[in-house]
């Protein structure tokens, strides 16, 4: 059995970012939504990483990104929960489908 | 030749009246607006008759004729180097003779209208109605330019206008006067294209200069307008008729005759300035004024002008034997006589012996303004002791009122054409002038004087014979002084103007025209109008059943006569039923719902167009998601195959 | 003379108006300036004619300032007769606006503030000669005719108030679009929106047509180019009686100068070839205007169609390239303004009283309010074509500049225009005669008061205006001369 390599990795990552996008899409669930949209955060890290790992071994850029990625992702689960909170406290309810509010 | 820039004062006098009036009148108490009406107008006639005096007297000769003299000419607005409107005066024996004619007969309806509107309403009104119209006459009869002419022309309409509708109140007066006003517009336009053509074929609208050019075959201009245009008429033939149109609706010739009958709602006094002696000559005047350019560049267009008068002439007095409002008779009469004066000029040739019918046209002018308007003041009077315009309401009045019943007779006697009086003379004239040109139009106009006899004694004789009408005497008897003066005078002019050696001053080409009396031939007009003295008397005289009998004899004519033969009622179909119905209404449709509809066809769609990719914006955070997604992936796809 | 003071005057009024501490101070102080205003362009003439007759030609006090320098925008200001004559009309108009809105009440320092706007608008357009800060002052003059509209208007005045505006700022991307194309068109691609540059170019005669049929429909749109006039009726009839007079007596004149100045002097090409189609629609446009108004029964119908009729003149006028002709439009442009503007405070007066714009409720007026009665006849009789007041100057100039093109095509549509003037006399006399002849139609119409001094004040402004350019018109027509000969010799001009 082979090391796994490059191609293994960029799999995961874009599985990842699919079953990401797919929640995204289809779920009603607000919480879940968020889920799947860290879901294509953390793809998109393990495409930095493992490009930094195969391709760019001497630099770290790959690396800085991907904690820089998890920072700002941690910043906007934050605010997207707030959002969702107040959501809820104005609709009761945190189904995607309530906030249509946003065509006007 | 002395100064005569003083010239300007005749007419401003009374403009000067008007605007004092107009502004200060209602501060001024009882009838001083009244008297400084009359004084302004008193010292114009006064400087009308001096300047009169001296032109035919004196300076105003020149190699055995009169002179042609302009002494004031002032550019008012200047469109090309060529064309330019200036206002100026114009002195010549015709308009000498029409300034004398306006300013006496107008300071006679100031003095009547002080007895005649006493204590009446709104009288600073009328009289700054009255200056503004001797105002607009003033000028119109001095112009020197075609288009000063027009602007006084539409100022006489707007007076006439607004004095027609000076009892506001009444309805009647109301549509009397948008009618005066409108069918003389409606004839304005001919005359305004017809200067518009005449300014552009002799370069200018000076008169002189007008008649120079367009009369001398030599000139440029003279064979530029000669040539054939439009239906194979001549340039200057357009423009000449055109402007006959505009003298036809001023001088209420058929078919544009309607508004004169209507306009006696107007007061009386005016009726007699305006509608009698002044304004309605005004066409007569025009084709005078023009009259070397008629008779020399299309003589065939004069055929027309005898054409209608003649016709008018016979008209109305076909349709004044019937009527029974007498002020109606009256204007009838008025369109009849100005029918003479009109073909009069159409039988006449330019220059020389030929040229009698010009003079007889202006000789007639000249004496019916005197008699016309004294008979309208006199029904005035009349009108004023029974408060009424009917013939039924009338008779027996010659106790009465025995002044006004006198000059009424004197007035009758010279319309009819009687020896000694004015209107015999003139008559003459114009019926010599006829038999010289043309035997048909001599005996239209013969069996138009002798109805005109007719149906001025029948007036008379209803009015002041008979027996007493159907309201009772109560009181009224003649006006005051300020009325009978202006009677009398009126009357002795009457009597006396016919003596007036009318050849030596005013003839077409203002060389004096030797002119005789034919004894032998005034016997059939004079015998013609004894004889229709003598059946008005036969059947007015007394009260008798004959007229109803006849009236009743003839049946369906009597009727179509007394309704002055449908005329008014075909305007009133064109104007109903083709403008209203037929233009107005359709296009108030179409802008209403297809070129606002559009507009709006335009808008509703955009807004549908905007219903439509609003659904886009549904606020679902997925599907903005789904397109963003598709979105970057095409976008993606297409860039690979670019590049 | 410093045309400055044309534009700071407005502007102070402006800044006065909206800072006086109390709502009824407004209109003191919108009267004082437009007052001032009034004086200044009174200043401008006597200081133009002094130019003028010491020998100075073309546009006098010019002033520039660089506003926008990397695209060359300038500040060009300027005026020739044409403009001063607008100018003056401007300024009549706004001191009668001001005064006959004098019991506005409601918002009252926006509204003064508003109708100060527009004059400054207005002002700045004509003294522009720059085409960039032209079209910005024409922007400046629409939105506070939309608001005016909208918020003092009375019936469909949303309606009226949308139309206006989408009209007019349709008419407004044409015209941008025009001025930009015409930027592109710079010879050497030296850009300038300056006209005096402009005039001097050589532009080939089929851009100069395509770009002046852009700019031409836009500022036709404004003066009512048949068929884009439908915003006239709706928008004059809801607009409050001031803002009736600013449309018809300044808005539409600022579509006849655009016309004049920016496509016709600009474009002598494009001019010739289009000279015709505007005759025939400005013939259409006058005698159509002229029969729907006959059909109508409301005063302000009435009046706003016949400005579609008179406007239509104007632009007849501009067609006929001849220079009678085109000096007989700015002059119909003056006396249409004074006229229609009379017109409409009028009828604003007999509204505030008897609470009715309709022909068949009224009557007999004359009797209870005698002044205003006069003021209507004037108003009429001008718009009629009454020698001695106005209209009668500016339509035979016309219709004799007309006339002389001398071709069969422009005399016929000289005698099919002048035919409007029966129906003119028809329409105004009906109205006249209905509304303040005849019998008394309503027992409470006795009763009603004559004008108040403001009323008076402002129509006396206006009568002067059109008594002067009726009675003694040659000054006018010498102020408007010799700028209309230009730019008629620049047609003429292979």
């Amino acid at each position: 059995m082979t090391e796994p390599g490059l191609p293994h990795l960029l799999f995961i990552g874009a599985a990842l970012f699919f079953i990401g996008v797919f929640g995204f899409l289809t779920r009603r669930n607000l919480i879940t939504m968020l889920m799947s949209v860290e879901l294509v955060l953390n793809s998109v890290c393990i495409n930095f990483v493992a490009f930094n790992r195969y391709l760019w071994q001497e630099r770290l850029d790959g690396v800085f990104i991907t904690i820089f990625i998890i920072a700002i992702a941690a910043a906007e689960a934050a605010v997207a929960i707030a959002i969702i909170i107040h959501l809820y406290r104005s609709h009761r309810t945190i189904d995607v489908g309530a906030a249509e509010d946003m065509k006007h | 030749m002395p100064d005569t820039t003083y010239l300007y004062l005749i007419p401003f006098l009374p403009l000067a009246g008007f605007a004092c009036l107009g502004l200060f009148g209602r501060r001024f108490p009882g009838q001083t607006s009244g008297w400084l009406a009359t004084a302004c107008i008193a010292v114009s006639a006064a400087m009308a008759l001096s300047t009169a005096f001296g032109y035919f007297s004196d300076w105003g000769r020149e190699g055995g004729g009169y002179a042609s003299l302009q002494p004031i000419d002032v550019p008012w607005l200047v469109f090309t180097e060529e064309l330019a409107i200036h206002l100026g005066v114009l002195l010549d024996p015709i308009s000498v003779m029409m300034i004398c004619i306006v300013t006496f007969v107008s300071l006679m309806v100031h003095v009547y209208s002080l007895g005649y509107l006493k204590g009446a309403d709104r009288l600073p009104t009328y009289f700054a109605f009255l200056g503004l119209f001797t105002f607009s006459m003033l000028g119109l009869v001095m112009s020197s330019n075609l288009f000063q002419m027009y602007i006084c022309w539409e100022l006489v309409g707007v007076s006439s206008f607004l004095l027609i509708g000076f009892y506001f109140s009444s309805p009647a007066a109301v549509a009397a006067s948008k009618k005066a006003f409108i069918v003389t517009r409606f004839a304005d336009l001919g005359f305004l294209i017809g200067i518009l053509i005449l300014g552009e074929g002799a370069d200018s609208y000076d008169f002189l200069t007008i008649i120079e050019r367009l009369t001398a075959t030599m000139d440029p201009n003279y064979a530029a307008v000669m040539a054939p245009t439009f239906l194979g008429f001549s340039v200057i033939g357009w423009g000449l008729g055109l402007v006959f149109i505009g003298g036809m609706g001023k001088s209420a010739m058929f078919p544009l005759h309607i508004w004169l009958p209507d306009a006696m709602e107007g007061p009386t006094p005016v009726s007699a300035l305006i509608h009698a002696a002044t304004m309605v000559v005004a066409g007569v005047f025009l084709v005078a004024r023009l009259f070397p350019v008629y008779a020399v560049s299309v003589p065939e267009l004069l055929s027309w002008v005898t054409l209608i008068g003649v016709f008018s002439a016979l008209f109305a007095a076909v349709i004044a034997c019937t009527q029974t409002d007498i002020k109606r008779v009256l204007a009838y009469s008025t369109m009849s006589q100005i029918g003479f004066m009109m073909f009069a000029l159409g039988v006449s040739g330019y220059g020389g012996e030929a040229g009698l019918g010009y003079m007889a046209s202006q000789f007639h002018l000249f004496t019916h303004a005197l008699f016309k308007a004294l008979l309208f003041l006199c029904a005035g009077a009349v009108i004023h002791a029974v408060h009424s315009n009917e013939l039924k309401d009338m008779g027996g009045l010659r106790h009465r009122l025995p002044v006004t019943h006198a000059c009424f007779l004197i007035a009758c006697l010279a319309i009819a054409g009687l020896p000694p009086l004015a209107g015999f003379f003139s008559k003459e004239e114009i019926l010599l002038a006829a038999y010289q040109r043309n035997h048909t139009v001599f005996y239209l106009a013969l069996a138009t004087s002798g109805l005109t006899a007719f149906y001025m004694f029948r007036l008379y004789f209803n009015i002041f014979w008979g027996q007493g009408g159907a309201t009772g005497h109560h009181g009224h008897g003649e006006g005051g002084g300020f009325m009978m003066v202006p009677l009398v005078i009126l009357s002795m002019g009457a009597i006396g103007a016919g003596f007036v050696p009318f050849g030596q001053f005013v003839t077409s080409d203002r060389l004096p025209l030797e002119t005789h009396l034919h004894l032998g031939f005034s016997i059939a007009p004079v015998a013609l109008g004894l004889a229709g003295i003598g059946l008005a008397a036969l059947l007015y005289r007394k009260p008798s059943p004959l007229p109803g009998q006849i009236a009743s004899r003839l049946g369906a004519v009597y009727e179509t006569v007394y309704d002055r033969f449908y005329v008014d009622e075909l305007y009133q179909f064109v104007t109903k039923q083709v403008v209203f119905r037929c233009i107005g209404a359709p296009a108030a449709w179409v802008d209403r719902h297809v070129v606002n509809g559009l507009v709006d066809f335009t808008g509703n769609t955009a807004l549908k167009l905007s219903e439509t990719v609003k659904g886009l914006q549904s606020g679902r955070v997925q599907q903005y998601a789904l397109v963003f997604l598709c979105g970057l992936l095409l976008l993606g796809l297409l860039l690979m195959y670019i590049f | 003379m410093n045309l400055t003071a044309i534009l700071a005057i407005p502007t102070l009024t402006l800044l006065a108006v909206l800072l006086v501490p109390r709502a009824r101070q407004a209109r003191w102080a919108a009267l004082a300036g437009a007052v001032a205003q009034l004086a200044a362009s009174l200043w401008l003439l006597v200081h133009f004619r002094e130019a003028r007759s010491s020998g100075d030609s073309g546009f006098l006090f010019q002033w520039q300032h660089a506003w926008y320098a990397d695209w060359n925008i300038q500040f060009h200001l300027g005026v020739d007769g044409i403009s001063v004559a607008m100018i003056l009309l401007t300024a009549l108009v706004v001191v009668a606006g001001v005064l006959v809105s004098w019991e506005e009440e409601r918002m009252s320092k926006t509204f003064f503030g508003l109708l100060t706007l527009l004059g400054l608008g207005a002002y700045g357009f004509f003294c522009s000669l720059d085409l960039f800060a032209m079209f910005f002052f024409l922007e400046v003059a629409v939105v506070p005719k939309f608001l005016l509209i909208a918020l003092w208007g009375s019936g469909r005045k949303e309606y009226s108030a949308n139309k206006l505006a989408i009209m007019l700022m349709g008419a407004s991307v044409a015209i941008l679009m025009g001025i930009i194309a015409l930027m592109y068109s710079a010879p050497g691609g030296q850009w300038s929106f300056d006209m005096l540059h402009i005039a001097g170019w050589e532009i080939p005669a089929d851009t100069q047509t395509t770009i002046f049929a852009l700019i031409f429909i836009g500022f036709g749109v404004f003066t009512a180019l048949f068929p884009f006039h439908t915003w006239v009726p709706d928008g004059h009839s809801s607009a409050p009686t001031a803002g009736s007079m600013f449309l018809a007596g300044i808005s539409m004149k600022l579509g006849g100068y655009g016309c004049l100045r920016a496509a016709v002097w600009l474009l002598p090409k494009g001019a010739v070839a289009y000279g015709d189609t505007i005759v025939v629609l400005s013939v259409v446009a006058i005698l159509y205007g002229a029969f729907v108004t006959l059909m109508q029964t409301d005063l302000k119908y009435i009046n706003a169609y016949s400005s579609v009729s008179h406007c239509g003149f104007v632009l007849l006028g501009i067609g006929m390239l001849t220079k009678a002709a085109v000096a007989g439009a700015v002059l119909q442009m003056v006396s249409h303004g004074l006229m229609t503007a009379l017109f409409f405070a009028v009828i604003g007066m007999v509204y505030a009283r008897t609470h009715t714009r309709q022909v068949s409720e009224m009557g007999g007026l004359m009797r209870a309010m005698p002044f205003i009665a006069v003021l209507m006849f004037l108003a009429g009789l001008s718009s009629l074509g009454l020698p001695g007041l106005s209209g009668f100057v500016a339509e035979m100039s016309i219709f004799v500049g007309g006339w002389e093109r001398g071709t069969n095509f422009h005399q016929a549509a000289t005698m099919l225009a002048a035919m409007s003037i029966v129906v003119t006399a028809v329409y105004v006399l009906r109205a006249i005669g209905a509304t303040m002849m005849g019998p008394l139609r309503q027992e409470a119409h006795s009763s009603l008061t004559d004008a108040a001094w403001y009323e008076r004040v402002a129509a006396l402004v206006l009568t002067a205006g059109m008594l002067a350019m009726g009675l003694a018109p040659e000054w006018l027509n010498e102020l408007v001369g010799p700028d209309a000969a230009a730019i008629a010799d620049r047609l003429a001009a292979p």
